[in-house]
């Protein structure tokens, strides 16, 4: 039965939308459940008494109070990661090898789209644009980061990774990290060559600094505001089109159902016609131009950006990329959602819960934690179908 | 045809230096090589090309063929005479071999990992730090400091421990690595091949993120800001002022206490790494050696001959570990300082480089792979740098097209881009060398009961050589 475009069209957008709903919803409510329910059975404990002690307010209302916030921080946090875990995922499922460089690809487009920004910020563009301009100079940025990045996981996988294709297993990873040093070096020798300092800030332009406030909640005192900032609207709206686009090119398109059929079987997809090389190239550009992106939304976020930014950002996209199970799509954005999530959370509340012992410097390394267990109890991940062990 | 002639004449000559009169024949000329060497770098003392001379003197021991007795004798005269006098006349070279040392001994252990076993392990540093830390918390007086902030000084002045438990602690700080190893190695082994390669990245990362964070609740690490000063083992006095009546007309100085502790620091990591080759050698030739590259080549084959998996990983990652360990105190003595970013990552991509570069699973590999990165970090790019700086200072201006020298920008400093030469040596040697620069050489397995395996470790069996060559190509 042949389905009419219309039909395809409308499953393929809506399906990732209300995915991507269903994911944020129930990792918002079981990880604020956990933590409510953590709070009532603290009460009266000597964690409860500390807060007290402290911002004279209990646990539970302390826990309560910050929920929102956190929530929203987590989504969109979330989203980044989401965004730059496809490109693992894709590479994974085409080659079957951790893209190691994909956290420098990610870098490149920060530093391709901020460079943008301040040279137009140079050429006195930025200043007089506002409300909608400022955006679409935003966009334009970021799409020359796309492209740089895009290129970069291009050439990348022709230098480095093509001639290695048939070598064992190891042989590319270790060439990956070359390339992601590599890469790193070669972003600071560039910035630092032209500036001489390696570090750059996104120019501040437009209203993305500005706040949306929600509501407010009262507590101890003073309130709480929740709010969200313009900038983070931006990056969930972005990160969802990408999301959807790249769900849509994948499932429906003929380049994608190229893209599903390499990652299955190589050998049969070039005896049913198609370009292998080609489509693994695609396959790069796709992933590369994503990260990019993904790039430009971190820059946005945190303004600050250096050559070694894409480190932990990666690694943590890896693990999201994992812990949805690796290769699958859908799975990358559900690691990525949950795994921002986790972090916000155990940045908010690690502190409080363990009287400050620990806090948020331990997000970093949360990731790998969960890295681990997900690897040990269930490797294939939350939407991973078993496959058998590659050695 | 210029080649095949070539070819032919270089292979005659190996023919001829195979027979006695060859052997003798080339023992003369390393001795001579190593002497006018010696002797330029004597004389010639801040010049690098010099000492790369010199230090290219260890290939030729490797590689002519003598008896292993003048092999030996060669070397060992080499190391404890000409190095040490050398050495003192110019420190710094004495710093270079302690850290050849140093590096070469973490390289043997990661390659145990990586080269015999097959897992990528790129944490390595943690059990570096794991070592580095047990001295650095014993040996200083940190033990007074648990409950002050970071940064306070101790009451006393008395360090916890006398500094002479330096040499227990050798031991403690391997044996801390080795457990620590087998921790992690526990749940991680699990998981195969490029997973584990995150994992243990991950791992290496909690290590820093901890040594960093662990200044509270209780003040165990000092956080980012490191632990000092650590005590480092002593030096009788009367043993010095002997060793000054020998040493001072030599090295043309009055030879320094500190400078004794770098001779001393220099001798400890040589006679760790003499243990630590004799221990990786015997191991590769051992049922466990066997096993290990039994599982690298295919691990459910080795199962399926009954060969215990996850046992002799664990076992891999606790040699490798130790090495790493007891090197860790050494280098916490020989700093008398430690912060976590002595241990990041950079460093365990260091010590794979060397490993690669040299040839995983190849021992004579991994110590060459050790010296040339340890030289290329301390020696050729700081001269790069150096010459650089001479340069745009000279005023000069390059010819064709007219560009002066000094608009060349400060910030192109060869020195400061480490990770760029790292990332081209992995991923040129991936692409045209995987197997190193001294490939790792198969041994033909005697059958049981057989005579004298010892005559294939010559390293100049023609079938060995083939062997290598087939492997290679199926690599």
């Amino acid at each position: 039965m042949r389905r009419t475009f219309a039909a395809t069209f409308l499953r393929e957008i809506f399906r990732p939308l209300g995915q991507i709903l269903i994911f944020i919803t129930a990792t918002g409510l079981v990880l604020s459940a956990v933590m409510l329910l953590l709070a009532v059975l603290l009460r009266g404990s000597a964690i409860d008494q500390a807060l007290i002690g402290r911002n004279s307010v209990d646990l539970l209302t302390y826990t309560l109070a910050n929920l929102p916030q956190v929530l929203l921080d987590g989504i969109t946090l979330g989203f980044v990661y989401a965004t730059i875990a496809l490109g693992y995922t894709m590479v994974y499922g085409v080659l079957e090898f951790i893209n190691f460089a994909h956290s420098e690809i990610f870098a490149i487009g920060a530093f391709v789209g901020v460079e943008v920004l301040i040279a137009l910020q140079g050429a006195g563009v930025l200043a007089n644009s506002t409300g909608f301009g400022a955006y679409a100079w935003l966009i334009f940025a970021m799409l020359c980061g796309m492209a740089a990045s895009g290129l970069t996981a291009v050439l990348m996988e022709r230098v480095a990774y093509r001639p290695l294709r048939n070598a064992p297993r190891l042989v590319p990873l270790i060439s990956a990290i070359g390339v992601s040093f590599f890469l790193q070096d070669l972003i600071r020798l560039v910035e630092s060559l032209t500036t001489g300092q390696f570090y750059r800030v996104i120019p501040s332009f437009g209203n993305f600094e500005d706040r949306v406030s929600l509501a407010t909640i009262p507590l101890a005192g003073s309130t709480i505001n929740v709010s969200i900032q313009n900038k983070s609207i931006l990056v969930i709206l972005v990160a969802v089109l990408m999301l959807v686009g790249l769900n849509y090119l994948v499932n429906a398109t003929k380049l994608g159902k190229a893209i599903r059929s390499v990652a299955q079987d190589r050998r049969s997809a070039s005896l049913m016609g198609i370009n292998v090389n080609l489509i693994i190239s695609a396959t790069f550009l796709i992933g590369g131009a994503l990260g990019g992106a993904a790039g430009l939304l971190y820059a946005l976020k945190f303004t600050r950006i250096d050559p070694f930014m894409g480190f932990f950002p990666g690694i943590k996209a890896f693990t999201a990329a994992v812990m949805g199970g690796i290769g699958n799509i859908t799975g990358a954005m559900l690691g990525g959602i949950v795994l921002g999530m986790l972090e916000t959370f155990a940045g908010s509340f690690l502190s409080v819960y363990t009287m400050g012992a620990a806090g948020a410097e331990y997000t970093d390394i949360l990731a790998f934690g969960i890295l681990i267990l997900v690897l040990i109890f269930r490797p294939t991940g939350f939407l991973g179908e078993q496959v058998g062990q590659k050695a | 045809m210029a080649t095949n002639t070539l070819k032919r004449t270089f292979s005659r000559a190996k023919d001829f230096l195979q027979t006695e009169k060859g052997g003798i024949i080339a023992i003369i000329f390393t001795v001579a090589y190593l002497l006018v060497t010696g002797l330029l770098v004597y004389f010639f003392i801040q010049s690098l090309v010099a000492f790369l001379l010199f230090l290219a003197s260890g290939l030729l021991v490797y590689y002519l063929p003598m008896p292993i007795k003048a092999k030996v004798i060669i070397s060992l005269v080499a190391a404890l005479v000409i190095i040490p006098i050398l050495g003192i006349r110019n420190i710094f070279y004495l710093e270079v071999m302690f850290q050849i040392c140093l590096f070469s001994s973490l390289a043997l252990g990661l390659n145990i990992v990586v080269g015999f076993t097959g897992l990528l392990n790129l944490g390595y540093v943690a059990f570096y730090a794991v070592g580095a830390y047990t001295w650095a918390f014993f040996g200083s007086q940190q033990m007074y400091l648990l409950h002050s902030i970071p940064g306070s000084q101790p009451a006393t002045n008395a360090f916890f421990l006398p500094a002479d438990m330096f040499y227990l602690f050798a031991f403690v700080g391997m044996a801390v690595a080795a457990i620590v190893g087998i921790l992690l190695g526990l749940p991680v082994l699990r998981v195969r091949g490029d997973y584990l390669a995150i994992v243990t990245l991950g791992f290496g990362e909690v290590i820093r993120v901890l040594a960093n964070n662990l200044d509270k609740p209780i003040n165990l690490t000092n956080g980012p800001q490191g632990i000092t000063p650590i005590q480092q083992p002593t030096l009788p006095q009367g043993l010095q002022d002997a060793l000054r009546v020998v040493l001072n007309p030599l090295v043309g100085h009055n030879v320094t206490q500190g400078e004794f502790y770098n001779l001393f620091f220099y001798l400890i990591t040589l006679l760790v790494i003499l243990v630590v080759v004799g221990v990786v050698v015997r191991l590769d030739n051992s049922k466990i050696g066997r096993a290990w590259t039994a599982i690298r080549e295919d691990e459910v084959a080795a199962v399926a001959m009954g060969i215990p998996a996850v046992k002799m990983k664990l076992a891999a990652f606790a040699v490798a570990a130790s090495f790493a360990g007891i090197m860790g105190v050494i280098f916490a003595a020989n700093r008398t300082f430690v912060s976590p970013e002595s241990f990041n990552f950079l460093q365990s991509i260091n010590v794979l480089t060397m490993v690669i570069l040299g040839g995983m699973g190849s021992i004579p590999g991994v110590i060459l792979g050790a010296a040339a990165v340890t030289v290329l970090n301390l020696q050729v790019l700081q001269g790069l740098s150096l010459s650089l700086n001479e340069l745009r200072q000279s005023g000069g201006v390059i010819p064709i097209i007219n560009f002066a020298w000094k608009d060349l920008s400060s910030q192109l400093d060869p020195a400061k881009y480490q990770r760029l030469l790292f990332g081209l040596i992995l991923i040129i040697m991936m692409i045209y060398r995987p197997a190193g620069l001294i490939p790792e050489k198969r041994r033909k397995r005697m059958p049981a009961g057989s005579e004298k395996p010892k005559e294939l470790d010559n390293n100049n069996n023609s079938a060995v050589e083939a062997n290598q060559e087939a492997h290679n190509d199926a690599s």
